[in-house]
């Protein structure tokens, strides 16, 4: 009998040893040091840590009007970006099940980008807006792209969304294209034959029942959007002035510009108190539309 | 036979239309790369005149720069080295963790299971401050070691999600059959479970090799070395020096992108088959 419990002893600690300890080590550990640090003044140098209470995170709620328009940015750009890139990676998947010849060539076309990591499709996205457009835009005299894409709060803004929808509408599109195949086909044809339009089999049959994907789509949005940094660094930085820096890149000032690391851990955390929140929230709102056929 | 061929094949004309309004709209998709392609091979007093032209002349030279320039063959070995070590690590470590909370449905493995879901909702950018300083009290800052091991930490959670749902699935009568056999616990898993998993290897696999071959802020962190300098950490030194030096930032943009789009065009169908299975689990 002992011997018995030794040898299961023995091997939780040879398969779920490792993981865990590395688990520990890199996430655990930070998050709960990262706790701590938000209540201090640390500046990353000096040995010397101080317990200063609330005050980081007083200072972030009232005098720091960067983190409030980073934060606002970051809503306004995920409610976006999220909405957008949703309804392409949909319609393209909706579309792309149809019976089209070309159908695997325009799906590993539209799911391109995606393999590319957001730094370096920001850059060539730099050169399409400073380049690019402005040529378009001599040859065809269309003010659309004669903008200053990346010089403007306003454009900036857009640049940035279309940039996030042309990356990820395609990894979206693929799980849509899934979850569409597995509607029964004898659903759709009881629906035509009962004389619904295509929009009403859309809206009413094929939206329904994939529901499970629109969670899953909608979190990895959210999650993607939300804590967007590549593209924001490649693409402008976060200028001008600061009108579209994004939390993440805020934090990351915070601690690694500006050398206020208990600032910034401070901030780290109230991030994650927010995607927390609003990841659980949303899974919790579209699991309730979830139906089965 | 032959009708059902030729009637799957036949579109309605409606399908014509959608496929030629898909088809224009993936010309856009791929216009950005037009520009960039044809670009990174004119002269920059080319590139100023009209950025929307094919090249009148096609100077191979720019590549030459870049690739020197950026150090290419010395950032491409680095994102190698450590994409494919970190990978092998994070599947197998939580392959068999997966394996062993599946099986062994203690209340602790339980707890440890629910701990691993619960971390994959908190951003990389909340723990990276006092990560760094773990790092260092590790000694292991500024070194390949130190970035494999954070990426082994932050890829181990949504792995052992994935491998979890998956061992679930597998009935436990073959198991049980090797054990009756004589099979010791660690042969059972290397031998019969270990290849039961391919499939779902190979979703964890592709997951963590676009993340991490792709990833730019860890690495930005961890190494600071020019000569260790991953592929994007190369790329974005680089285009500060030359931003407006399109003739040299082009062609390094197309050397940085081109292994990945290689790999992603030779395995397109395990890629897409594994990012639908990696998503449809969760």
């Amino acid at each position: 009998m002992k011997r018995k419990t030794s040898a299961a002893l023995a091997q939780q600690l040879v398969y779920v040893g490792p993981a865990l300890l590395f688990f520990a080590i890199t996430i655990i550990v930070p998050f709960v040091m990262g706790m701590y640090y938000s209540f201090t003044d640390w500046n990353g140098v000096s040995g010397t840590v101080t317990w200063v209470g609330l005050d980081n995170f007083k200072q972030i709620f009232t005098n720091d009007s960067a983190f409030a328009t980073s934060f606002w940015f970051t809503v306004r750009f995920t409610v976006v970006g999220v909405i957008l890139t949703n309804l392409a990676g949909f319609f393209l998947a909706y579309f792309l099940t149809k019976n089209i010849k070309a159908r695997n060539w325009l799906r590993t076309i539209f799911f391109m980008p995606n393999v590319i990591g957001g730094l370096l499709l920001g850059f060539i996205w730099q050169f399409i807006f400073i380049k690019g457009f402005a040529t378009v835009g001599e040859v065809t005299g269309l003010a659309f792209f004669q903008l200053p894409w990346l010089g403007d709060e306003v454009t900036g803004f857009w640049a940035i969304i279309m940039v996030f929808v042309w990356q990820s509408a395609g990894y979206l599109m693929v799980i849509y294209i899934a979850s569409i195949n597995n509607v029964s086909k004898d659903v759709l044809e009881a629906a035509e034959i009962d004389g619904a339009s295509r929009f009403q089999v859309l809206k009413s049959v094929i939206v329904p029942l994939i529901m499970p994907a629109v969670t899953i789509c909608l979190f990895l949005a959210i999650s993607w959007s939300f804590k967007m940094f590549d593209l924001n660094l490649s693409l402008t930085k976060g200028g001008p002035y600061r009108s579209t820096e994004s939390l993440a890149m805020n934090v990351y000032n915070e601690a690694f510009l500006n050398n206020r690391y208990g600032l910034g851990t401070a901030k780290a955390l109230i991030f994650f108190v927010i995607v927390a929140l609003i990841t659980l929230l949303q899974v919790r709102a579209t699991k309730k539309k979830e139906v089965e056929a | 036979m032959n009708t059902k061929l030729k009637k799957k094949s036949s579109m309605s004309i409606s399908d014509i239309i959608t496929q030629v309004i898909l088809v224009i709209i993936a010309i856009m998709f791929l216009s950005p790369f037009y520009f960039l392609l044809v670009n990174s091979v004119k002269s920059l007093g080319d590139i100023m005149v009209n950025a929307a032209d094919w090249p009148n002349q096609f100077n191979w030279s720019n590549y030459a720069r870049a690739w020197e320039m950026t150090r290419f063959p010395e950032a491409f070995t680095n994102s190698i080295i450590i994409t494919v070590i970190s990978n092998l690590l994070i599947a197998l470590l939580s392959a068999m963790a997966a394996y062993r909370l599946v099986r062994s449905n203690t209340m602790f493995n339980r707890f440890v299971f629910m701990m691993f879901v619960s971390a994959m909702v908190i951003p990389f950018q909340s723990i990276m401050i006092p990560l760094l300083k773990v790092v260092s009290w590790l000694g292991v800052n500024n070194s390949m070691v130190g970035l494999i091991l954070a990426y082994m930490g932050l890829g181990i959670p949504l792995s052992i999600f994935l491998f979890h749902g998956f061992v679930k699935s597998i009935p436990m009568e073959i198991e049980e059959a090797a054990t009756v056999d004589g099979a010791n616990s660690y042969s059972v898993f290397t031998r019969i479970v270990l290849p039961m998993l391919k499939p779902m290897m190979v979703t964890v696999i592709i997951l963590n090799c676009l993340w991490i071959w792709n990833d730019y802020l860890l690495p930005s962190l961890i190494l600071q070395s020019p000569h260790l300098r991953t592929i994007p950490l190369a790329t974005f030194a680089f285009f500060g020096q030359y931003s407006k030096q399109w003739d040299l930032a082009l062609p390094a943009l197309v050397l940085g992108i081109l292994p990945i789009i290689i790999f992603f065009l030779s395995l397109q169908r395990y890629i897409v088959e594994g990012v639908a299975a990696g998503s449809v689990k969760g």
